[in-house]
């Protein structure tokens, strides 16, 4: 018997429709991977299932566990299946776990939950659910609390709780998201392995292609509610029947075009010039009595950036790069070394001089706290005219600079009396390209610009910041976590760990033969389509 | 083929927040009861039903009556004109009171949430912590005891305790606000602290403050009543709904309606400032709205 | 935690120390010549300079102060200018009339909040939700004096329950005729505040039960109402004691006010008699003791968050 199998499963919240005729199944020891960009309703799918639905929502349909409609059961029986026949990890390992209560108390509840067990012996199957999970007893004692821990150690103990009973299914819905690279991989590996060693059923949500390419043995892909094409992995992928999939996964490993960077002209002025920089943070005071201690963040770092010249920063969280990435933009001091923009140099205190800020502009990572909500676009855009003092253009300059901005990135120049509230993530993202490009920099701080997008969206972003780079000669400095994106659109790669630069170099040279074993180990660890749906084969 | 989430269609601020201001039902009803309040304090200018301080002791603890919509109270002074009276008093008081807590408190907070962890946000925390060490009547009890009783040291002891409501809300609000990436691009575009804080936070704290400010003056209008009773507040021939819950009590037994009328006048303004206020928070968080419901 | 509890104690001290130099400030630097200002304008020099010997004014202003501030701490208040007793004798007595009104008040407020909040919100939007929101939307409206008097009226005018007024002493009425005398005030102070505490707990626990952690308990299984007294309520209770704390000190303020509604002898009635009658002494000593009950209550609501919440205790 399979089984989870769903028959025309629909789900409406407030009268809207999310999901419609939704027909899946996942067997005994498999893996069913659900793909969808945001908006396609993969989250309410496993919501569904657990019943665990928002207020107002009412599902319509058949949804059979072992045979059993979940549909048709009370709450109480429905409470009796979570946890004991169905566990659920979730996407934030850092907000999901009760910050009051140690990680052996909840890793036991679920089994006091749903059986008569003596607090004794559930709270030794706790800590046999942690070993299994790869928390040691010597370093992860049942008395943790979760604050102890860090994001990928959460995300194992949430684990835990889902898997201690050994339940028949469990529905992973984002889970590896919000982890670092390296992280992912390890839990990825763990998940592999607990489906194998339990026997049970595996439904892992995502939006990335390359992690369920290796992962699932059968696929379905969602839009807007429905399931547009499913099947065996390496089958759908192979053939790409609905154009949906053909475009995800043709934008899943889209490379812009790009032009060759330009020769580097002999004793040319760097566009960015960052000498040893050192960046210190006061750490909170132990105790009354204590030292004052420092935690360096940015540890001597040294790099530059031609004119024209896209250079990418890779490094996973703890490795320093955002901070680097805000000493670079002088938003805060340094403690040692220099910044050079264009052959001036910011004061490593009183931060840099607006002659100087006008070449260097950013582009954040959120297309919806990137902007004043009660500003308008055109008053957003030219932010950086500020920097211009009185030579700030006025009046019909000013429109028409702004329209220009606007059609750079792809809008019109009607776009600038709307609200940011009126754009989606991606024309957002266009419009703080915009206003970076405003006042013609000469180098734009990209931190981690693309990483809150949609598989698609980010494509054409990729190209359109391709295209301009290449037009205007501007120079990036592309921070990201996302090695796929770095290898995409950079000439040079840095590469960071705990503050310092490991290793650098020609973006394609450091991917290709990466010396340092840092990079070796985050090339391995980041999955790859190409290379998941061949390892397949 | 992308999906992007539907852009929502254009709309003016002010008239998508008029008209969910409509559809509050608390909102309506309190801003229905603090008009009705307010034109009977501004109204008591131009006329009362009777001259507030004028005495009809033949006439005295008459209960209500067609005559006397309230009834008189021991020196036959009509209630109803004394409360229109009296709203003036309260009313200005709460007023004054929270305009000193906003500005002084928010500028504070604002200054305190721009150089985040310096040695001037440790001092306006630890003064804001000082001030509410010290409950608010206690300041009018110091002020008192120095300068005399009056209404303007009891707008200057309620105001003074506003002043770090209003500190700490604006530092709280304030200090999310630096964080996020429109307050980095504003950096970046060379904009200093003071510019940031006026251009982006402060407009964009404006909500909290107004539904704040609202709470404030609900409170302010108790506190004001509270010192009044005690003899505080204005003082007499000034009448003050506290001032005349104080008079009443002696005579509670024989004559209840002069305790109620003023009593019932504090509670119903301080309901309706209330029910304004949840309405505007209900106006302009509706993600709070809809998990707070 | 000791750092913490440490670090807490440190602030305990300060603040003290702040308050006591603003009430300092305020009775003996502000009126000019303290001694003047008790005795009023038409003082005899000899009677003014008997005075300011006294009151030790003739010694430098940092003197005096220590010298105010060391006798606090050894228990010696000053002797109060209208009794002629020394004032920790009145505060003394005041206080066994005033701590216990604060307390009863506080135990019904947290006895009635609680529990009404916590219905609310795990009904929310329910019949129930809807009375106690309203009844908490008035009972925030009504000043608390003039809620005393109408139960005055109604039970002991009109039902004969208990007495309009007055206290009768703990010695010669004994605990429970001494409890009755307060019970009426007491719940006229408990009223507003427990109105506002059980809206503050309504809303903490809405807002923890819309947190992530809630939403895993959920997906283990647990019923909703063992999620909200197993996970809900003590990561609640955080932002809750936070109101707790600084109700004791409306409690206190409210207190003083009440006294007045039932003739209680405390500490209220003390300093307005002393305003009445310009004894700065009594005025100096009553208000030091409240704000220092105040700062005492919020040190032991910080030290009672390290005890619900381990991320304040020791880093391992």
């Amino acid at each position: 018997m399979t089984l989870l199998r769903t028959r025309g499963l629909s789900l409406s919240i407030a009268d809207h429709p999310i999901l419609s005729g939704l027909d899946i199944a996942v067997e005994k020891g498999e893996i069913l991977g659900l793909i969808g960009e945001s908006g396609s309703g993969k989250s309410m799918t496993a919501l569904s299932i657990m019943q665990l639905l928002p207020e107002g929502g009412t599902a319509r349909g058949v949804i059979e566990l072992d045979g059993a409609d979940l549909l048709q059961k009370t709450e109480r029986e429905m409470c009796a299946i979570r946890g004991r026949d169905i566990g659920m990890v979730f996407q934030e390992p850092m907000t999901a776990l009760d910050p009051l209560k140690t990680i052996g108390e909840q890793v036991a509840e679920t089994v006091l939950t749903h059986t008569a067990t003596i607090r004794k012996d559930a709270a030794a199957l706790a800590r046999e659910t942690l070993d299994r999970v790869g928390l040691p007893a010597e370093r992860f004692p049942l008395d943790r609390y979760p604050h102890e821990l860090s994001g990928g150690q959460r995300q194992r103990v949430v684990i835990a709780m889902a898997i201690a009973l050994r339940p028949r299914l469990l529905i992973a819905d984002e889970p590896t998201t919000a982890l670092d690279v390296t992280t992912q991989a390890q839990i990825l590996v763990l998940l592999q392995r607990l489906v194998d060693e339990d026997g049970m059923g595996m439904i892992f949500i995502t939006h990335d292609l390359a992690v369920v390419a290796g992962l699932a043995d059968r696929v379905a892909i969602m839009r807007r509610g429905e399931i547009v094409e499913t099947g065996e992995t390496g089958a759908v992928f192979r053939n790409l029947h609905h154009p949906y999939t053909r475009a995800l996964f043709a934008a899943s490993s889209h490379v812009p075009q790009r032009q060759p960077p330009p020769v580097p002209v002999p004793d040319a002025v760097p566009v960015l010039l960052a000498e040893n920089i050192v960046r210190d943070y006061r750490l909170p005071r132990r105790s009354l009595f204590c030292p004052v201690a420092y935690f360096r963040a940015v540890d001597g770092v040294s790099f530059r950036i031609e004119r024209g010249e896209n250079v990418g920063l890779v490094g996973e969280s703890g490795s320093g790069k955002s901070t680097l990435a805000r000493a670079l933009m002088a938003l805060e001091p340094l403690q040692g070394g220099a910044v050079v923009l264009d052959g001036e140099t910011l004061n490593a205190v009183a931060g840099a001089t607006p002659k100087a800020r006008r070449k260097m502009q950013v582009v954040f990572q959120d297309p919806y706290g990137s902007f004043d909500p009660r500003h308008r676009v055109a008053r957003l855009v030219t932010e950086p005219f500020h920097l211009l003092g009185a030579a700030a253009p006025s009046g019909a300059e000013r429109q028409r600079r702004i329209g220009e901005a606007l059609e750079t990135v792809g809008l019109t120049a009607a776009d600038a009396e709307k609200y940011p509230h009126e754009f989606s993530g991606g024309q957002r993202q266009r419009i703080a390209i915009a206003r970076a490009l405003i006042i013609r920099p000469a180098l734009i701080i990209l931190d981690e610009a693309v990483s809150a997008l949609d598989v698609s969206i980010r494509a054409q972003i990729l190209d359109l910041l391709a295209e301009l780079s290449g037009r205007l000669q501007l120079s990036y400095l592309f921070i990201s976590h996302d090695l796929h994106v770095v290898r995409a659109i950079t000439d040079r790669v840095l590469v960071m760990k705990a503050g310092k630069i490991v290793e650098s170099g020609p973006t394609d040279t450091v991917f290709q033969n990466p010396q340092h074993a840092y990079t070796r180990e985050l090339i391995a660890a980041a999955p790859t389509l190409a290379a998941a749906l061949a390892g397949r084969d | 083929m992308s999906i992007e989430a539907a852009p929502r269609p254009a709309a003016s601020r002010a008239d998508s927040y008029l008209r969910a201001a409509l559809r509050s039902p608390n909102f309506v009803i309190g801003a229905a009861i603090t008009i009705v309040v307010l034109v009977a304090a501004v109204a008591s200018f131009v006329w009362t039903p009777y001259y507030y301080a004028a005495l009809d002791i033949p006439g005295r603890l008459k209960g209500p009556s067609g005559l006397h919509w309230f009834g008189t109270d021991q020196f036959g002074r009509d209630i109803f004109s004394m409360i229109m009276v009296g709203a003036r008093t309260s009313i200005a008081v709460a007023l004054v009171a929270v305009g000193v807590g906003v500005g002084v408190g928010v500028p504070l907070g604002l200054a305190a949430a721009a150089r985040r962890d310096s040695l001037l946000d440790e001092a306006i925390m630890r003064a804001n912590d000082l001030v509410f060490a010290f409950p608010a009547l206690l300041i009018a009890v110091l002020i008192t005891a120095v300068f005399g009783p009056g209404a303007v040291n009891s707008i200057i002891a309620i105001g003074i305790f506003n002043i770090p409501v209003f500190a700490r809300l604006s530092r709280g609000a304030a200090l999310s606000l630096w964080q996020r990436d429109f307050v980095l691009a504003a950096r970046v575009a060379g904009k200093g602290q003071v510019r940031i804080s006026l251009e982006h936070i402060l407009p964009n704290i404006l909500n909290t403050l107004v539904v704040q400010a609202t709470i404030q003056f609900a409170l302010g209008i108790l506190a004001d009543a509270g010192l009044s009773y005690v003899g505080l507040g204005a003082q007499p021939p000034t009448p003050s709904w506290g001032k005349m819950l104080a008079e009443a009590q002696t005579f509670i037994a024989s004559a209840p309606h002069v305790a109620v009328a003023p009593g019932l006048a504090i509670v119903l303004t301080v309901l309706g400032l209330n029910l304004m206020g949840d309405g505007l928070r209900d106006i302009f968080d509706p993600v709070l709205r809809r998990s707070r419901q | 935690m000791s750092t913490y509890v440490l670090g807490r104690l440190l602030s305990l001290v300060l603040s003290l120390v702040a308050a006591s130099i603003v009430i300092f400030f305020v009775v003996e630097v502000v009126p000019g010549d303290p001694a003047q200002f008790m005795l009023g304008l038409n003082a005899q020099p000899d009677t003014l300079m008997a005075l300011r010997d006294q009151l030790g004014l003739n010694q430098p202003l940092p003197l005096r102060y220590l010298g105010w501030v060391l006798g606090m701490l050894h228990g010696d208040f000053g002797t109060s200018y209208t009794y002629r007793v020394p004032v920790s004798e009145l505060l003394t007595a005041r206080l066994a009339v005033s701590l216990p009104l604060a307390i009863y008040a506080l135990a019904l407020t947290i006895l009635i909040a609680f529990p009404a909040g916590i219905i609310a919100a795990a009904r929310r939007n329910s019949k129930t939700d809807v009375v106690v929101m309203s009844t908490t939307q008035l009972g925030v409206a009504v000043p608390n004096f003039w809620f005393a008097m109408l139960l005055v009226l109604v039970f002991a005018v009109g039902l004969h329950w208990f007495s309009a007024g007055g206290f009768p002493g703990w010695d010669k009425g004994g605990l429970w005729l001494g409890l009755r005398a307060l019970t009426l005030p007491a719940i006229a102070l408990a009223l507003p505040q427990a109105s506002i505490l059980a809206r503050v707990m309504r809303s903490a626990l809405l807002d923890t039960l819309g947190e992530d952690y809630i939403r895993s308990a959920r997906a283990k299984g647990l019923t909703r109402r063992q999620t909200m007294w197993r996970h809900a309520l003590r990561n609640a209770l955080i932002p809750v004691l936070t109101i707790v704390g600084l109700q004791f000190s409306f409690l206190l303020a409210g207190a003083i006010i009440i006294e007045n509604v039932f003739f209680l002898p405390g500490l209220g009635r003390l300093v307005f008699q002393g305003i009445t009658q310009r004894d700065l002494i009594v005025v100096k000593s009553v208000v030091m003791l409240l704000v220092f009950a105040v700062i005492l209550v919020n040190f032991l609501v910080d030290l009672s968050y390290a005890l619900i919440d381990p991320r304040l205790r020791r880093q391992r």
